[in-house]
């Protein structure tokens, strides 16, 4: 394609993306440098049903004045970046100098919000997406060798868990694994231990939710390799044969670097989505033992009374910075690979 | 059950068909009303009563458990979208910090004939709020398990505990307490009120700055560990309707849920056994404090500063019209404790009538607090997963707090 007719034809989409994602990224990134102006309060009395008692307020008059000069708020620079709920800084080097051993200083450090949250995040990138890739290729193979008759009705009930509501899978598989629930009573006969729940251990909850982002991701994974290996060509896959290869090596040998260039693109799609692992946190009620950095920004923006839009912000921005870092060494292979094949 | 069911149908119908006219029309010629409210039976009865009196204006309602999160955006909107907000005593703050409601004094003096003195929620001399019921966190009991084994209502959580202990051992139910402990607001509640119970106080006189890292805050700490010991092992998912689904399978003897929980754990639905042996009593205290380890609460309606004159005295109007309804009071008795003039108090009542007469502390009303709420909520989670100790997680509590005020401009 030309590069004038390409760009005639990417400019609605281009313009699109600028309007609903550039800008408001931009405008997430100047709110994370701002912070609210420092409050004036002024002692009050307070009469309420239960009695009057002397207390604070924040005082209006002088706040409103100060709101309308600077809308924005206090410019921060990356003081919220920096502070004890993010990438705390200062109380790493505290940390550092006041602990005795490695142990004990990693212990520290991952107790702090933000680490917590972005260690359940990468252990949950770092089990599902190769997971989701494998048993997603593995379907798709099973299933290319199935007979064509029955392949409709398969291939609709493997794609069932994608077309169900994320929070409406993990509500049902909540329920499922509750102390009285299906999975849940089992598990405890089998294990014979009436204590087992799986619901308040944080590594069982950890593994849960692992498995429901594996069954939830995989049909996406399946349905790309399905599709990719209808392209597959027969010609070799017969030399294949007659040469005497078995069934692993013709896999091994020519369907993968064929479906190639589909497994870095679904490994791409995967990691950026499960690096915003959010749903089935809520749906599991499980903000008790795992927290993931798209949680947090939600607990920043809902569930205090003050609505903490810095807080949101910084973190919103070094998720996406981790979302680039991650991807960054598929990125460059595929940058690598187009600059050799042109 | 079902047949039950279908009479709750029958009866909403032929109230919505011909109960509005049960009210009197309080001629309200023009404006438009729109109220956003939690979602439990009492609020839904005081809007009904509030729509009676519409008259000619326009009145919309959204009842809804996630009312917290909508509140402040929707009405910092200019014009906002509701013209009322029912909130209480926490979920004022955030309104008045924000300065996003405005003084009744005026509409009060014109149109609140029948609002009691007792129900104004006076800030710095100005009306801010009218209150119309109160509300409180207390204990249930199965009085037939307490009976068979001769235990005596407990009065302070030590006893709940011990009597607890005797429940299980005795091999008749295995997580024998129920609190709301989900991770988040619900926790940080039943922190708040387990440290008011040992007398503390969550900032340094006069200051924002945090002080809940102390011998009594370890101590509530302990007694949380310990009555969580004795739940359900999914105690950190649990919220009130969790809590009374536990208890309405006959898995729970004692329980601490709120006062307007009540009228729907004694409804007719459910198991008459279970129904029949709920009991209800006052708040217990702890460490042998006097006041109880609960927190008093209001709930009254508030109007939007971001919204027409017009709207907000037909809005006034209608709700005022509700917050002085002996009616009402007459009629949904059991559903609420009324602080409108007329309410005879029922057996449903008892909870929060003790915690008054025990001079149980109202929830802190300060503009920082609900950062240390949230801060509480996910900070003090791994202590009771046995993952840290007392004092590093107070100390969490405090570290996160300081961050969020430090950005709020509180510190």
């Amino acid at each position: 394609m030309p590069n004038k007719t390409f760009f005639w034809f990417f400019l609605p989409t281009g313009l699109a993306m600028i309007l609903f994602i550039g800008l408001p990224i931009i405008s997430t990134g100047i709110q994370s440098f701002y912070a609210q102006h420092d409050q004036v309060v002024k002692e009050v009395k307070k009469c309420d049903p239960f009695g009057c008692t002397v207390s604070i307020v924040v005082d209006q008059e002088k706040t409103s004045k100060i709101r309308e000069e600077k809308p924005l708020g206090k410019f921060n620079g990356f003081g919220t970046y920096v502070d004890r709920n993010h990438l705390a800084i200062e109380e790493i080097g505290k940390f550092w100098n006041e602990t005795n051993s490695f142990g004990e200083f990693v212990d520290q450090v991952t107790n702090l919000p933000f680490y917590k949250a972005l260690i359940f995040t990468l252990t949950y990138c770092l089990f599902v997406t190769p997971n989701v890739l494998l048993l997603g290729f593995i379907i798709a193979l099973s299933l290319n060798a199935v007979t064509r008759r029955i392949r409709g009705p398969l291939i609709f009930g493997t794609i069932l868990p994608m077309i169900v509501t994320p929070l409406v899978g993990s509500l049902v598989l909540f329920w499922m694994i509750d102390a009285e629930g299906i999975i849940g009573a089992n598990l405890q006969m089998l294990m014979d231990d009436p204590y087992l729940s799986l619901k308040s251990s944080k590594t069982l909850t950890w593994i849960t939710i692992i498995i429901y982002g594996i069954w939830h991701h995989s049909p996406f994974a399946f349905v790309v390799f399905y599709a990719a290996l209808q392209t597959v060509p027969q010609e070799p896959v017969e030399a294949a044969i007659i040469d005497g290869a078995s069934r692993w090596q013709r896999v091994r040998h020519i369907v993968l670097p064929h479906i190639y260039p589909v497994v870095t693109f679904v490994a791409l799609i995967s990691l950026m989505d499960n690096f915003r692992v959010f749903e089935p946190i809520i749906g599991f009620s499980a903000e008790g033992s795992a927290q993931s950095l798209s949680w947090l920004i939600y607990d920043n923006l809902v569930n205090e009374e003050v609505i903490l839009f810095g807080s949101a912000a910084a973190t919103s921005m070094m998720t996406i910075v981790g979302i680039a870092i991650l991807l960054a060494p598929v990125l460059i292979r595929t940058w690598k690979e187009f600059r050799t094949a042109r | 059950m079902r047949e039950t069911n279908m009479k709750k149908i029958l009866i909403s119908l032929l109230f919505l068909l011909f109960g509005t006219s049960a009210y009197a029309d309080c001629n309200i010629k023009s404006g438009s009303i729109n109220i956003l409210a939690n979602d439990f039976p009492a609020l839904r009865t005081f809007v009904e009563t509030a729509k009676g009196c519409k008259g000619s204006a326009d009145f919309k309602v959204t009842h809804s458990s996630e009312h917290n999160k909508i509140a402040v955006p929707a009405l910092t909107a200019n014009p906002s979208e509701f013209s009322a907000r029912i909130a209480a005593n926490s979920s004022i703050v955030p309104l008045m910090n924000q300065d996003l409601i405005r003084p009744l004094d005026d509409l009060v003096k014109k149109y609140g004939k029948g609002i009691q003195d007792s129900q104004l929620i006076t800030i710095d001399g100005k009306i801010m709020a009218v209150a119309f019921m109160a509300n409180t966190q207390h204990l249930y009991y199965r009085e037939d398990v307490l009976k068979e084994l001769g235990i005596a209502v407990p009065k302070t959580y030590e006893e709940v505990v011990a009597a607890s202990e005797k429940i299980r051992a005795s091999g008749k139910m295995q997580y024998p307490y129920a609190a709301a402990y989900k991770a988040g607001w619900n926790l940080a509640e039943e922190f708040v009120n387990m440290y008011i119970g040992h007398g503390g106080e969550f900032f340094k006189a006069g200051t924002a700055q945090p002080s809940i890292n102390n011998a009594k805050g370890v101590a509530t700490l302990n007694m949380l560990k310990k009555l969580a010991g004795l739940s359900n092992p999914d105690y950190l998912t649990h919220d009130s309707e969790a809590i009374k689904v536990e208890w309405e399978s006959g898995n729970v003897a004692l329980m601490t849920l709120w006062a307007s929980r009540s009228g729907t754990l004694l409804d007719d639905d459910g198991d008459a056994k279970i129904t029949a042996a709920t009991k209800l009593t006052g708040p217990a205290t702890v460490a042998g404090g006097n006041i109880p380890a609960a927190t008093l609460w209001w709930d009254g309606f508030t109007l939007a500063k971001n919204r027409s004159d017009a709207d907000a005295e037909a809005t006034f109007r209608a709700l005022a019209h509700a917050a002085a309804n002996k009616k009402m009071v007459a009629d949904a008795a059991d559903q609420a404790v009324w602080l409108i003039e007329g309410f005879k108090p029922g057996p449903k009542s008892i909870g929060v009538i003790e915690a008054v007469k025990m001079k149980a502390k109202p929830y802190p009303m300060l503009p920082q607090m609900g950062l240390m709420h949230g801060a509480l909520g996910s900070e003090i989670v791994e202590f009771l997963q046995g993952k840290e100790s007392a004092e590093q997680a107070l100390k969490d509590v405090e570290a996160a707090y300081m961050s969020k005020a430090k950005e709020q401009g509180f510190l």
